[in-house]
């Protein structure tokens, strides 16, 4: 996907969370929303922009990008978890 | 004239007091009835039916016609039975010569001015003057027919879809009264006095120039067939009556429809006629009352331009083939197969639809998450509700309005958001507008209007806002914040209640949040365009004036901070104490007829029915097990992000049930270029519409009268949508999804919708008590409906919150990224008119078009005179994602800097200028606020002219 279209979407969930003064609970704000609403080949893309270097990225985003978990290629490509749960 | 079925009370049922129960007798039998009743109404309890021609059981008793009288022990004269309240011991006469002998010399008197042709009546057998004068024995008049008379009194047959013959008209004043305490409009009138006595719309005006709204209560209301419906006129009397759900907005109306003929006629449904649809006195959301287009424009479902038939091709250049359901379905399954072989099972998905019943809406993500094996299912209330869900759910606890719409009837105080309830909720409006009419001076309930628009409640008759914040687009949060803010420092936060419901280091943090000078009213000021000092009033009276409710709809949610809004709205409520009671709470006007019903179903990608986290292994586990087959952890793509996922070749395949994404989502282009790059778009629909154009396989849809099923409307109410004739296809909606799956290769085993509806409660712990059977002995049922409330819940968060204890969020206003430009100077803003619908498939195809045959851009005359457009000028409309042109209506409805159109007909292409700014938690399009520019021109853009040829001849693209 457009990498510069979900680096704004990121950075409008960072806005929201930015307002919370304590910075860490910030970052895991964002790490928790994108990690329960984001599809994982949406992870994918905006972690490796972090990793990347993060441009255009507002900083608490980025703190909470490099909390979430590496997302396994199994979960991009849809195969179905082994025994289902 | 009534619905075929109702049996009339005669006056209104006693409002609920604490006095004792009153016992009298009339003619003889003993009856106890509540305190206030009429003596007609104790006499219609006993099934004594009084004769009466003015009196009604929804209108107040008025006492002119002069049939009711009765005789009462110790009373001189004879009362008229509807005024007369009971008294305990009162001993009345219903019946005796001396009365009905008065009754003959008053009915001779009607008679003597209407014509006789009974046989030839529209309302012949259910006309009530008919009914009254074959009870007395009247058939002729003394005075004969030849003095002076109305006979020739013209008929008004502007409005499309009644009459009004004042010839037949007996000046019971029942019609004027149903347009002032039912709907609230005030059109009618008596003018005149004496024989001259006549109705009149406005000043004298035909029905179609008046202020009339056609919602049809006074039609419903006439004791004669002086006021009828067209289709009565043409059809004749119905036969039979079928009570039903409206599939229009989301107050969910129900209705009795009343039909000739049977489905069995001819095996396909072509036997059966709709005459009329009477709204249901039963319904609990709209109480006998209805709006021009549940009550009259359903004329979409028998509209020439339904596709009765299957149809496929190869290509979206290519003309359609018409195939048989077998090929169609075959196609589109194996297309779906081989896009997921090639390029993986994320590569297709699905959308539900707001207008399609609970259980289809519920098989379509079924079969996204056990066929397809994937969670790519979204809803188009991705695009309008998203925001109420999740604003709600983190909050208080449950993504959903916490009240009835009765509820209403005991607030004090009513904050209406980026909301047009009169144009858009037309129902609930007319009952907002009856609570806020009630009462006197100091002690009426008040009314704070939140809208960049002077909309129809700010001023109209005998209703005033008391506060009107005018806010510019875009700065929802800001305000909210600014009252909360007044809340907090000026010591109006209900301590109490705060202490003993809510999160108290949640809370905390967020008053040390909200005190901070930067989010008072006068800090605001500047952004928000509404003065500190109205911002201050609002505040205190919200807080202070007694019960205080929010509504609020699409003008709250579709802003790119329509989350922080939802969760600003309910900060503001748990603050002021106003949730968990009649009377209060936080309640969003949904915009079709099932969003509500739609969300419950699990329609969203990330989660299952009942809002539970698809990671959730627990839950998951329990559709595994029901289902048979493992399931994806993982969220899926919402509506958007299939968008773009197509434009980057991921995502290849997409099922549409009932909705138009390439018509109501923003940014056109951008969506067109998203479709056109699709391998197999399938669309089931009732007619070709915009997003058809992008298809390879059309599964033709079946409307509402057309299936079984239910419609949750916005107080969570699930009502039931019943069969009333065959779906010209064969195929109701959701066994066409049974038909898929199975060719998918997972097979679905359902003989009715009762037995979806059957899984949906095994599987959903706050349906767990729904059933069919239920819902028919009850009329409807709120959820949650379960063990712990059977019968449903009528109010939320009674004693505790959903989620425990109430959570306040920090609610940063954070400025949208669309801002006015030198380029750009003029905000953009959207919305809805009375007489049409959503992108206007349905209206667009009755006669609803007599009001509204184009969308309209409003503008202020300020920027009207520096632009040099007059009213009717053809402007263009440009942002910077698109270009379109309509037409221009200058107007001080809106602010200066501020323009608005609705988006009802698609050559007005409202999406070709909306960007792709949306929600930061949901993605819910930001519709309410694009930077804009207009200027004067001398015709539509060449696609326009096109797309309103291919209206014109019916060609599809």
């Amino acid at each position: 996907m457009n990498i510069d279209r979900l680096v704004t979407m990121a950075n409008d969930i960072g806005a929201f969370f930015d307002s919370e003064p304590d910075k860490a609970e910030a970052a895991r704000g964002v790490a928790g929303h994108i990690q329960r609403f984001w599809a994982p080949a949406m992870r994918v893309q905006i972690i490796a922009h972090e990793q990347a270097g993060g441009a255009g990225m507002l900083e608490v985003v980025r703190a909470g990008i490099r909390l979430l978990p590496a997302v396994p290629d199994a979960a991009v490509r849809g195969d179905r978890p082994a025994g289902g749960a | 004239m009534f619905s075929i079925d109702h049996r009339d009370q005669g006056t209104p049922a006693a409002a609920a007091s604490d006095e004792a129960p009153v016992t009298l007798q009339i003619d003889g039998v003993s009856v106890t009835v509540p305190a206030g009743t009429s003596v007609m109404r104790a006499a219609a309890g006993l099934g004594n039916a009084i004769p009466k021609l003015c009196a009604t059981d929804t209108l107040d008793a008025f006492g002119s016609c002069r049939l009711c009288l009765v005789e009462i022990e110790g009373r001189r004269g004879l009362p008229a039975s509807c005024t007369t309240p009971v008294v305990e011991g009162m001993k009345v006469t219903t019946r005796n010569d001396r009365l009905q002998q008065v009754r003959r010399n008053v009915m001779e008197l009607y008679v003597f001015d209407h014509p006789l042709d009974c046989d030839t009546c529209p309302a012949d057998g259910h006309c009530e003057m008919q009914n009254v004068a074959a009870d007395l024995g009247v058939t002729a008049s003394r005075y004969g027919q030849d003095g002076c008379n109305h006979h020739q009194a013209p008929v008004d047959d502007s409005n499309p879809y009644f009459n009004f013959d004042p010839s037949l008209c007996i000046v019971c004043s029942r019609c004027v009264r149903a347009c002032d305490e039912v709907q609230g409009t005030l059109a009618l009138t008596i003018q005149g006095r004496g024989f001259d006595s006549k109705v009149a719309a406005s000043q004298d005006d035909a029905f179609m120039d008046s202020e009339c709204v056609s919602c049809g209560a006074c039609v419903e209301a006439c004791p004669t067939a002086a006021l009828s419906e067209k289709s009565l006129l043409a059809l004749g009397q119905p036969q039979r009556a079928v009570a039903t759900t409206c599939a229009y907005c989301g107050v969910g109306c129900t209705f009795k429809a009343e039909v000739k003929g049977r489905d069995e006629a001819d095996g396909n449904g072509n036997g059966v006629e709709v005459v009329r649809m009477a709204p249901n006195r039963d319904g609990k959301a709209n109480h006998g009352h209805a709006c021009v287009k549940g009550r009259f424009a359903y004329g979409y479902s028998t509209h020439q331009d339904r596709i009765t038939r299957p149809m496929l091709r190869e290509h979206i250049n290519q003309p359609w083939r018409e195939v048989s359901w077998g090929e169609a379905i075959a196609h589109a399954a194996s297309e779906f197969k081989r896009i997921q072989s090639r390029h993986g099972r994320n590569a297709i998905g699905g959308i539900t639809s707001s207008r399609c019943t609970n259980e289809e809406t519920f098989l379509v993500q079924k079969l996204v998450r056990a066929a397809f094996g994937n969670n790519n299912v979204d809803t188009c209330a991705r695009v309008c509700h998203s925001p109420t869900g999740y604003g709600l759910k983190h909050t208080l606890g449950e993504s959903a309005g916490t009240q009835a719409f009765d509820s209403v009837m005991r607030a004090d105080v009513v904050m209406v958001i980026g909301a047009n309830p009169t144009d858009a909720h037309p129902v609930f409006a007319s009952q907002l507008k009856r609570r806020l009419r009630q009462g006197d001076g100091r002690h009426r309930p008040r009314l704070i209007v939140v809208d960049p628009r002077a909309v129809g409640l700010v001023r109209s008759p005998h209703i005033a806002a008391d506060c009107h914040l005018q806010l510019r687009p875009g700065t929802n949060v800001a305000v909210v914040n600014a009252m909360a803010h007044v809340v907090v420092t000026e010591d109006l936060v209900d301590q109490d209640y705060v202490a003993a419901r809510c999160e108290p280091e949640a809370f905390e943090k967020w008053k040390r949040f909200i005190s901070e000078a930067r989010n008072s009213p006068e800090a605001t000021e500047e952004v928000t365009g509404v003065p500190a000092q109205v911002v201050r009033e609002a505040a205190r009276l919200y807080a202070t004036g007694g019960n205080a409710a929010i509504y609020y709809g699409l003008g709250v949610t579709e802003h790119s901070q329509g989350t922080t809004m939802v969760m600003g709205i309910a900060n503001l409520a748990m603050a002021t104490g106003n949730l968990g009671r009649e009377g209060v709470g936080v309640n969003p006007l949904r915009g079709q007829n099932n969003v509500q019903g739609a969300c419950d179903m699990g329609s969203f990608p990330h989660e299952f029915s009942g809002y539970r986290h698809v990671s959730d292994t627990a839950v998951r586990g329990l559709f595994e097990s029901a289902w048979g087959v493992p399931l994806d952890s993982e969220p899926g793509l919402r509506i958007p992000n299939m968008f773009e996922a197509a434009l980057d070749g991921s995502f290849r395949g997409l099922y549409v049930q009932g909705e138009d994404i390439a018509q109501s989502d923003p940014n056109t282009h951008h969506v067109v270029a998203a479709l056109e790059s699709m391998e197999c778009m399938v669309v089931q629909d009732l007619f070709l519409n915009e997003t058809a154009r992008f298809a390879h396989v059309f599964l033709p849809g079946s409307s509402f009268l057309e299936k079984d099923g239910t419609f949750t409307n916005a107080e969570r109410r699930i009502s039931r949508v019943r069969k009333i004739m065959s779906p010209p296809a064969g195929l109701q909606d959701w066994e066409v999804t049974v038909r898929l799956s199975e060719a998918l290769g997972y097979p679905m085993h359902y003989d009715h919708p009762s037995q979806i509806m059957e899984e949906i409660a095994r599987l959903t712990p706050t349906f767990a008590g729904v059933t069919y059977e239920k819902i028919d002995r009850l009329g409807s049922l709120q959820w949650p409906c379960n063990e712990a409330a059977p019968d449903g819940t009528p109010t939320m968060h009674i004693g505790q919150f959903v989620r425990g204890k109430g959570k306040f969020y920090l609610t940063e206003y954070v400025p949208t990224h669309e801002r006015s430009t030198r380029r750009f100077p003029l905000i953009l803003t959207t919305g809805r008119i009375l007489t049409q619908y959503n992108v206007g498939a349905q209206t667009r195809r009755t006669a609803n078009v007599a009001w509204h045959e184009q969308d309209l851009l409003e503008i202020h005359p300020h920027d009207a005179d520096v632009r040099g457009i007059a009213d009717g000028d053809w402007v263009g409309l440009t942002s910077r994602v698109g270009e379109t042109v309509l037409r221009a209506v200058v107007t001080e409805k809106i602010q200066p800097g501020v323009v608005y159109t609705t988006f009802h007909f698609p050559e007005t292409g409202a999406n070709v200028v909306t960007t792709e700014n949306s929600d930061w938690a949901t993605n819910c399009p930001e519709y309410k606020v694009t930077a804009v520019q207009v200027v004067k021109v001398n015709q539509p853009q060449d696609w326009q002219r096109r797309v309103r040829e291919q209206a014109r001849t019916g060609a599809d693209a």
